[in-house]
């Protein structure tokens, strides 16, 4: 496999984002307001409260503060592109090219991503930190990991969107349950709510699902809310996931493939 | 009339295209269900770990989101708008749209239009039922008659907005990634405005005025007095907004150019 190909394809994504900038300004704005309000949520829900299941106030406010400038980072569309690309017949196209398409579609979302990564979040992140009492630590080793781990966040909720951009082949028209799947990945990543706010059942259900990997996982290593031997034990679980979610993956593609049916091809 | 006409002719196609994918509607109304189940969820769970929030009680902040359901599953049937910069711009489908005979923006409410979301509104009012029966709240003659002017007040909150920032699109012809985010600022209506800071409050009830299509309006059903004056507001903003976001709308539709071929 011949990397450069992929990695062009991380610029041309990259570029294309430069060239529609102009709504991100807004975007860095309506992020703020975001954050904003759910720091004032966050405040009236702790009332005076010392800690909440070992989260301070200010802990928790950079909780929401990181969770959503992460998912600026790990967020994409690629489940509606591709399920766009095979409504339209288009992905027969892509299919005889000379690339693999599920990698080449990761290789988009990771252009996407390190563009609002640069010009959204980091910006993003100095307007919270003036605007809100928000502390964050500058603890040099506590953002190597969180860098690490928003990576591994990356790569599993991309997998997990390819899964579903590919049922499109099953389904025919999966806007239900895009939109499903968008929903359960707010909710469980824990970009909402800490995975130690939901009681003990239901934790550890969590447990056996990629899904905290998605937003948890970085946000408790950034708040420090993880010991390093924590942050790294939860580490090697979201490695895992990225690891365990290609086999369905490849199952699905594969059968796809074989009974594919080009509609209004 | 020949308006509703064309109402009921959009309808029944519409019902014809959406029968055809039914795995799909039904994956959707199980979509809908589950986000309006893990809203809930988050609520449950915070009061989890607290009594009141901004002096309002579990049941309380649950009611507002059971009618904040109700607004917004109008809404969502009618002004499904969200891909109109990539469809109608971008594509230049709008181009087909200015040859019709008909108002621009009304054909293409109908051609996006989305009923199955109206089933939002018997969640919402299944929610408000429950915990309007825990708060021991008692239902006047009147009641209905209000409920049913602060929804469509609420509705055209949001289709306000929604269609300018929809228009947006005439001056920029971008993708914009406004409206999704709008969405999420949307979802702060529902809760208490006392708990936000002045500024927010605000925005919320001056500048994006969410805040009347939840906690406002039900808070007169709460029987929070202290709130009356702004929950009687409800339809005069919507009356106000809507009308703006159509004069916006129409100046917009006389800049618009086509996206070439």
């Amino acid at each position: 496999m011949k990397l450069d190909k992929y990695i062009e394809m991380i610029r041309i994504r990259f570029l294309m984002m430069l060239a529609y900038r102009t709504n991100y300004y807004t975007g860095i704005l309506i992020y703020s307001i975001n954050i904003g309000a759910y720091y004032f949520l966050w405040t009236a829900i702790y009332a005076g409260k010392e800690e909440i299941q070992g989260l301070s106030v200010s802990q928790m406010t950079a909780y929401v503060a990181i969770s959503w400038m992460a998912r600026a980072f790990y967020f994409n569309n690629l489940d509606r592109e591709m399920a766009m690309e095979i409504m339209e017949g288009k992905v027969a196209v892509e299919l005889i090219r000379p690339y693999n398409y599920l990698g080449m579609k990761t290789m988009e979302g990771l252009g996407e991503g390190i563009f609002r990564l640069f010009l959204f979040s980091l910006p993003g992140l100095v307007i919270v930190y003036l605007i809100f009492p928000i502390h964050f630590t500058w603890d040099l080793s506590v953002w190597g990991l969180f860098a690490l781990s928003i990576l591994l966040s990356f790569f599993i909720n991309t997998e997990l969107n390819l899964l579903t951009g590919i049922t499109t082949f099953f389904l025919y028209n999966n806007a239900g349950l895009i939109r499903a799947k968008r929903v359960i990945i707010d909710l469980f990543s824990g970009l909402l709510l800490p995975i130690s706010f939901f009681p003990g059942w239901v934790q550890s259900i969590m447990k056996f699902l990629p899904f905290q990997g998605i937003s948890y996982v970085p946000s408790m290593i950034f708040t420090k809310g993880f010991s390093h031997q924590e942050a790294w034990a939860a580490i090697g679980q979201q490695f895992i996931w990225v690891v365990i979610l290609i086999l369905p993956i490849q199952l699905l593609w594969y059968i796809a493939k074989k009974q594919l049916i080009i509609q209004g091809g | 009339m020949f308006y509703l006409t064309m109402f009921f002719q959009y309808i029944s196609q519409y019902a014809k295209t959406r029968l055809q994918y039914r795995a799909d509607l039904f994956v959707e109304f199980l979509s809908d269900l589950m986000s309006q189940a893990i809203n809930l969820v988050f609520i449950l769970v915070v009061f989890g770990h607290t009594k009141l929030l901004g002096g309002w009680s579990r049941d309380e902040i649950i009611f507002i989101y059971g009618f904040f359901l109700v607004p917004y599953a109008v809404f969502s049937a009618f002004f499904n708008i969200w891909n109109f910069n990539e469809r109608y711009i971008v594509k230049g489908e709008l181009d087909r749209i200015l040859t019709r005979p008909i108002h621009s923006l009304f054909q293409i409410i109908l051609e996006q239009i989305e009923l199955e979301s109206l089933l939002g509104a018997v969640t919402g009012i299944t929610v408000m039922v429950y915990a309007g029966s825990r708060l021991g709240l008692e239902v006047t003659w009147y009641d209905p008659f209000l409920f049913f002017i602060f929804v469509i007040g609420g509705a055209l909150v949001y289709g306000g907005i929604f269609v300018m920032l929809a228009c947006i699109s005439f001056w920029a012809d971008a993708r914009t990634s406004i409206m999704p985010m709008m969405y999420n600022i949307s979802n702060y209506g529902r809760y208490p405005v006392n708990i936000y800071n002045k500024l927010i409050r605000f925005v919320l009830t001056w500048i994006l005025p969410f805040a009347f299509v939840g906690v406002y309006p039900a808070s007169f059903f709460l029987g929070k007095t202290e709130w009356y004056w702004y929950a009687f507001l409800t339809p005069l903003i919507g009356v106000v907004f809507f009308s703006l976001s159509i004069v916006l709308w129409n100046h917009g539709i006389k800049k618009y150019r086509g996206a070439g071929n």
